[in-house]
C-alpha cells in the first residue's frame, strides 16, 4: 500500500486503494461468523464432515421434514462458551434461541434457528498489537447459530443444485463494536481472533473451507465527528487480505460520494477478489424483514450453576498467555515468541522439542529449516515428518558433536523426505563426527604426507597454511572429522 | 365391533381372536364408512400396512404382554408414518410419503396396537369442523348431515363410527376435544410436553400436543399411558413419570371443582348449560366441592390465540416451498416458483393465517401484537395458576357453546373461531383437558370438559371416570 495521499478529486475507484483524504477517518466493525468444531450438527446427529458427497450428511431434522424437531446439541454449547469465555465476555445463564425468517432455497426450513435479543454472551474485549502497538476492539455479542446449505450454481446448467450437508452445522456469531479504524486494524483483529478460535480448539478456522466467514460494516466520517456516519455491510471476502483490500475500496468509494457533497445509502456491498471492486447487492437484500421470534421448538438455553466456571478453567492456554509464557519461561526473542506462537501447531510443536533440547537452539531451527520445509513441501506441522522428538535428538547430536552442523543439515533433509532416526541416519550416512584421536592423526599423518611443502611453510610459521592443511583432512573424511579437535592436534603438532 | 381396547387385547392375548382377522375387521369398516356411507373418514386407509403389522404381532411372542395387543386404531394424517402418505388435509404435501415414523406412533406400535388408516383433517389443522379439507368435508357418523368437529374430525368420526376404539389427533386449540364433544365420544388434550411432538406436522409449536379419542374413559386413559413421556428427540416433552391414569375407587370426598363463570356466559347454548349443571350435580352426589371460580383473562384467549398461532404457523408452513418435497409449480425463477406453489398449494384459510401470522411478525407490528398477546397468554396462564394455588383441583366447563353444525353454516371465520373458546385456554396455558360425553342436545352429543393443573392427567382421569359411571346411559342420551 502506498503512502501517499491523492488529492480527492484524483480518486478513481479502479486505480487506487489508497485512501482519498486525511479529512475522513474509517470505522469498521466485523460479524464473524465460526463454524464449531463439533462431529454432529447443531440439532440433529448427523455428521459435521466437509467435502463429503452431496445430501449424505442429512435427516428428517436437517432436511427440514414435516414434523422433525431441533434438539440442541451439548458440544456446540460447549464450544460456543469457550469462545464467549475465551473473548472475556459475560456468558449469560440463560440465553434464547429465535427464529429468523426468510425463504431462500438452501434453507431448509425457511428460518434459521438463532439468538435475537437474548444472546448467549455479551460485553467482551479481544487485545492484539498493530504495529507494535497494543489495541483493543470491544466483543458485542456472542452468539449460536446453524448453518444453511450450499447452492450450487455450476453443476447443471440452468439449474441451481442444493447440498444440505452444512444445513444445520453449528455456528457462532462473533459481533465486533466499531472499534477498528482502519483496514489494518481489522486485518490484526481478525488474526488474533482466529489465533484464540484456532488455541481453544473451537474451530478449525478456515476461510477456503468456510469454517470462517468476514462480514464487515464500515463507514466514513469527517475526523473528530463523534457520531457514526451511514454505514454499508461488504460481504463476500474470502480471505483476512481480502477483507482489508475491500474495506479500503468501500472506504474510498463512501469518501468520494461524502467529498462530493452526496450521502453514504445503507446497503451491502459484495466484494470481487478479482476485480477489486465492490458492487451492491441486489437492492432487497438489506431490506429483509426477518420477523424473528422465540423458537418455540426449543426451551431457553439455560447453563448449569458451574458450566461456565467449569469452561473457563479447562479453557487451553490463550495466545496471549502462551507469549507471555514463552518470553520468559524459554528466555525467547520478542520477535522468535511472535513466529512460534502464530500457530497453535507450531507453538506445540516448538514445546515438544524444548522439552528435550536447548529451546533457543530448538527455535532457531523450527523457525529455520522446518518452517522452510513446511513452505517448499506444503504440509501442515501436524503431518510433517520430523517429529518433535527426532529433532530433539538430532539437536542432541549436535550438541554431544556427533555430528556437526553442516552433517546435521544433511540429516535433516533426509528426515524431512523420508522421517526417521537421526542417529540411524547419521550412521548409514556416515555423517558421525570423528573426534577419535588415533583418526584424525592418521589423516593429519596422510595429509601432511600428500601435502610436504605446505607443511614446511606452516612449521616455519606461515598460518595460514593451517586452514589449507585442515580442509584437506576434512575433504579426506568426507566431512565427518571434529573441525574443533582437529585444529587442537594441528597444533600441537606444529607447535603453532 | 363393540368391543373396547383392553378387551380387544385380552382376546387377543387368551387367542379368542386373531390380530390379522381385528384388522381385517376394521380395514372392512373402514372401507365401508368411506365408499358406502360416504363419512369421507380417511385420506389413507393403510390395508398393506395393518395387515403386515397385524401379521407381525401373531408371530412375536414378546409382545404378548403389550397394553394394546392387537387394538385398531387410527391417526390423523398429520402424523408421518414410514411407508404411508402424510398430507395434512393439504395439497401442498402431493407424493410426499413419510420417510420416518412419529414417536407416539413408535410407542402404539410397541404397545401392539394396528394403524388402519390416516384420517382427514382440516388443513394442517387449520379448522373447527374438517372441512376446510382438500381432501372434502368428513360427516358426523351421528348426524351425517353435520359436521364431526375439527380439526381431528376424521379421527373422532373413525371412533364414534366404531372403525376403530382408539383414535390419534393433534390439538393446537381444542381440534381433539371439539370434536369429541360432537361425536359423542371422550377427546383428551394432555399437558403441554407431555407426549413427544416428534412426527407431529407442526402448527402452532408451543400449542401443538397429539391428543387421543375413546369411546370410553378408560381407552383414552389406555392409549395416553401408552403414548406419554420424555423423548430425547423433542427437546420440549417433559420428564415427569406417567402414572396409570386407572380409575379411583370410593367417592370424591375432598375433591374441589370449579365452577369458573366465564365459561358459562349467556349466549350457551341453555340445553348444553343445563347438562353441565346435571353433571355437576353428579360429582356433587359423589362427594366433590363444587366452587364457583373466576378466570378473569378467558375473554381474552381467542384474541391471543389467534395472533399466537398464526405467528408460529407463518414461519413452520415456510418449508412448503417446492424445494425438497411435495407440491411444485412452475413459476418465473425462483420467487415464481414459490409463489405458484404455495398459491395452489394452500388452501383459504391457511393462506390466511399464514398472512396474519406474517403480519403480527413483522417489525413494527411485533410489539402491539405478537408480544402483547405473549403477555396476555401470561396471565391467562396466571388465572389458571390461581385459582388451582387456591385449592381448586379441577375445572368443570362445556367443551363447546354449541353441538355439531352443518357444513358452510360458519362462513365467517371469526364464527368458526369461536367454536374454540372454551377449549383453546388449556392449549394456551399448556394444561391438560378433556372431554367427555355428558348428555344429548335434540339428539346430538354434548360434551362436558374437565381442566387440570400441569402433568395431573390422573386426577382428571379419575373425575372422568366418576363422571362417565354416574352419568351410565344417560351420557348417550
Amino acid at each position: 500500500m502506498s503512502a501517499e495521499n491523492r488529492e480527492p478529486s484524483g480518486v478513481r475507484l479502479s486505480q487506487s486503494r489508497t485512501p482519498p483524504s486525511t479529512e475522513y477517518e474509517m470505522v469498521v466493525g466485523l460479524e464473524v461468523h465460526v463454524q464449531l468444531k463439533t462431529r454432529t450438527k447443531a440439532f440433529c446427529r448427523c455428521s459435521t464432515s466437509f467435502g463429503d458427497a452431496p445430501n449424505t450428511n442429512v435427516c428428517p431434522v436437517c432436511l427440514a421434514l414435516p414434523g422433525a424437531l431441533p434438539v440442541l446439541n451439548a458440544e456446540a454449547v460447549e464450544l460456543a462458551v469457550r469462545a464467549a469465555v475465551g473473548l472475556g465476555c459475560t456468558v449469560h445463564e440463560t440465553s434464547i434461541f429465535a427464529r429468523k425468517n426468510y425463504f431462500y432455497p438452501d434453507l431448509p426450513k425457511g428460518y434459521q434457528i438463532s439468538q435475537f435479543d437474548r444472546p448467549l454472551a455479551t460485553g467482551g474485549r479481544l487485545e492484539f498489537p498493530v504495529a507494535d502497538r497494543s489495541t483493543t476492539v470491544g466483543i458485542t455479542r456472542v452468539h449460536m447459530e446453524e448453518d444453511a446449505g450450499k447452492s450450487l450454481h455450476d453443476r447443471f446448467p440452468g439449474a441451481t443444485a442444493i447440498d444440505l450437508n452444512r444445513a444445520g452445522v453449528p455456528l457462532i456469531e462473533i459481533v465486533s463494536e466499531p472499534d477498528m479504524r482502519s483496514p489494518a486494524e481489522a486485518g490484526a483483529y481478525l488474526r488474533a481472533l482466529k489465533q484464540i478460535l484456532e488455541y481453544a480448539r473451537i474451530s478449525d478456522v478456515s476461510m477456503e473451507e468456510g469454517s470462517l466467514r468476514v462480514d464487515a460494516n464500515v463507514s466514513a466520517r469527517r475526523r473528530g465527528e463523534t457520531r457514526l456516519g451511514q454505514k454499508t455491510e461488504v460481504k463476500n471476502m474470502n480471505s483476512f487480505s481480502g477483507v482489508e483490500r475491500a474495506l479500503e475500496v468501500e472506504f474510498a468509494r463512501q469518501c468520494e460520494l461524502l467529498e462530493r457533497g452526496g450521502s453514504v445509502e445503507q446497503q451491502t456491498m459484495l466484494w470481487d477478489g478479482a476485480t477489486g471492486q465492490v458492487r451492491p447487492a441486489r437492492a432487497k437484500e438489506g431490506s429483509h424483514d426477518y420477523r424473528y421470534f422465540p423458537e418455540p421448538d426449543l426451551p431457553p438455553l439455560v447453563l448449569e450453576a458451574g458450566f461456565v466456571r467449569r469452561v473457563r478453567e479447562s479453557l487451553p492456554e490463550l495466545p496471549a498467555e502462551r507469549r507471555a509464557r514463552f518470553a520468559s519461561e524459554y528466555k525467547l526473542t520478542a520477535y522468535d515468541v511472535d513466529v512460534l506462537t502464530s500457530a497453535v501447531a507450531v507453538a506445540d510443536y516448538f514445546e515438544r522439542v524444548a522439552d528435550r533440547a536447548d529451546p533457543k537452539t530448538a527455535a532457531n531451527w523450527i523457525m529455520g529449516e522446518v518452517l522452510a520445509a513446511l513452505r517448499a513441501s506444503g504440509q501442515a506441522i501436524d503431518e510433517f515428518m520430523v517429529r518433535p522428538a527426532d529433532l530433539a535428538a538430532l539437536l542432541g547430536l549436535v550438541a554431544s558433536g556427533t555430528v556437526s552442523h553442516t552433517a546435521a543439515k544433511q540429516i535433516f533433509a533426509v528426515m524431512a523426505a523420508k522421517g526417521g532416526n537421526p542417529a540411524e541416519i547419521a550412521n548409514a550416512q556416515g555423517l558421525l563426527q570423528v573426534s577419535d584421536d588415533d583418526q584424525l592423526r592418521r589423516w593429519l599423518d596422510e595429509v601432511v604426507a600428500e601435502h610436504p611443502r605446505e607443511a614446511e611453510r606452516l612449521a616455519a610459521g606461515e598460518k595460514k597454511l593451517q586452514g589449507v592443511l585442515i580442509g584437506a583432512v576434512m575433504k579426506k573424511s568426507k566431512g565427518s572429522a571434529d573441525p574443533k579437535r582437529l585444529g587442537q592436534l594441528l597444533a600441537e603438532r606444529f607447535g603453532t | 365391533m363393540s368391543a373396547n381396547a383392553s378387551g380387544i387385547a385380552a382376546a387377543v392375548r387368551s387367542g379368542a381372536r386373531a390380530p390379522r382377522a381385528i384388522a381385517d375387521e376394521a380395514l372392512t369398516k373402514a372401507h365401508a364408512a368411506d365408499e358406502r356411507d360416504q363419512l369421507n373418514i380417511f385420506i389413507t386407509i393403510a390395508d398393506r400396512y395393518a395387515r403386515d403389522a397385524a401379521a407381525a404381532l401373531e408371530g412375536d411372542a414378546a409382545r404378548h404382554e403389550a397394553p394394546l395387543l392387537g387394538v385398531p386404531y387410527v391417526a390423523k394424517d398429520n402424523l408421518s408414518v414410514t411407508g404411508l402418505p402424510v398430507t395434512c388435509g393439504s395439497r401442498i404435501l402431493e407424493g410426499y410419503v413419510g420417510p420416518y415414523t412419529a414417536t407416539a406412533i413408535e410407542r402404539m406400535t410397541r404397545a401392539g396396537a394396528i394403524l388402519v388408516g390416516k384420517t382427514n383433517m382440516d388443513e394442517f389443522a387449520m379448522g373447527s369442523s374438517t372441512e376446510y379439507s382438500a381432501f372434502g368435508v368428513t360427516r358426523n357418523p351421528l348426524a351425517p348431515t353435520l359436521v364431526p368437529g375439527g380439526s381431528s374430525g376424521g379421527s373422532a368420526a373413525a371412533v364414534a363410527a366404531g372403525i376403530a376404539p382408539i383414535g390419534l389427533g393433534s390439538e393446537t386449540g381444542g381440534s381433539v376435544r371439539q370434536p369429541a364433544a360432537f361425536c359423542g365420544i371422550v377427546g383428551v388434550k394432555p399437558t403441554y410436553g407431555r407426549v413427544s411432538r416428534y412426527g407431529l406436522v407442526a402448527f402452532a409449536s408451543s400449542l401443538d400436543q397429539i391428543g387421543v379419542f375413546g369411546r370410553d374413559v378408560q381407552d383414552a386413559a389406555l392409549a395416553m399411558r401408552v403414548i406419554a413421556g420424555r423423548d430425547d428427540l423433542d427437546a420440549t416433552s417433559a420428564d415427569v413419570a406417567v402414572p396409570g391414569y386407572g380409575a379411583r375407587a370410593g367417592s370424591l370426598k375432598g375433591t374441589v371443582i370449579g365452577k369458573p363463570r366465564e365459561y358459562f356466559p349467556p349466549e350457551l347454548d341453555p340445553k348444553i348449560a343445563a347438562l353441565c349443571g346435571a353433571a355437576l350435580e353428579r360429582l356433587r352426589a359423589l362427594g366433590a366441592e363444587v366452587r364457583d371460580v373466576s378466570l378473569p383473562h378467558t375473554a381474552m384467549a381467542i384474541p391471543v390465540y389467534y395472533i399466537v398461532a398464526p405467528a408460529e404457523a407463518s414461519s413452520n408452513l415456510a418449508r412448503f416451498d417446492g424445494v425438497r418435497y411435495g407440491l411444485r409449480m412452475e413459476g418465473d425463477g425462483l420467487r415464481g416458483m414459490y409463489e405458484a406453489t404455495r398459491s395452489k398449494g394452500f388452501g383459504p384459510e391457511v393462506t390466511r393465517r399464514i398472512m396474519l401470522g406474517t403480519y403480527v411478525l413483522s417489525a413494527g407490528y411485533y410489539d402491539a401484537y405478537y408480544r402483547k398477546a405473549m403477555q396476555v397468554r401470561t396471565l391467562i396462564t396466571d388465572d389458571f395458576r390461581k385459582v388451582f394455588a387456591s385449592g381448586v383441583h379441577a375445572l368443570f366447563t362445556p367443551t363447546t357453546p354449541t353441538p355439531a353444525f352443518a357444513p358452510g353454516s360458519k362462513s365467517d371465520p371469526y364464527e368458526m373461531y369461536l367454536s374454540d373458546i372454551f377449549t383453546c385456554t388449556a392449549n394456551l396455558a399448556g394444561i391438560p383437558a378433556i372431554s367427555v360425553p355428558i348428555g344429548r342436545v335434540n339428539g346430538l352429543p354434548a360434551g362436558g370438559q374437565f381442566m387440570c393443573a400441569h402433568f395431573e392427567e390422573q386426577r382428571m382421569f379419575e373425575l372422568s371416570f366418576a363422571l362417565e359411571a354416574a352419568l351410565g346411559a344417560e351420557a348417550h342420551r
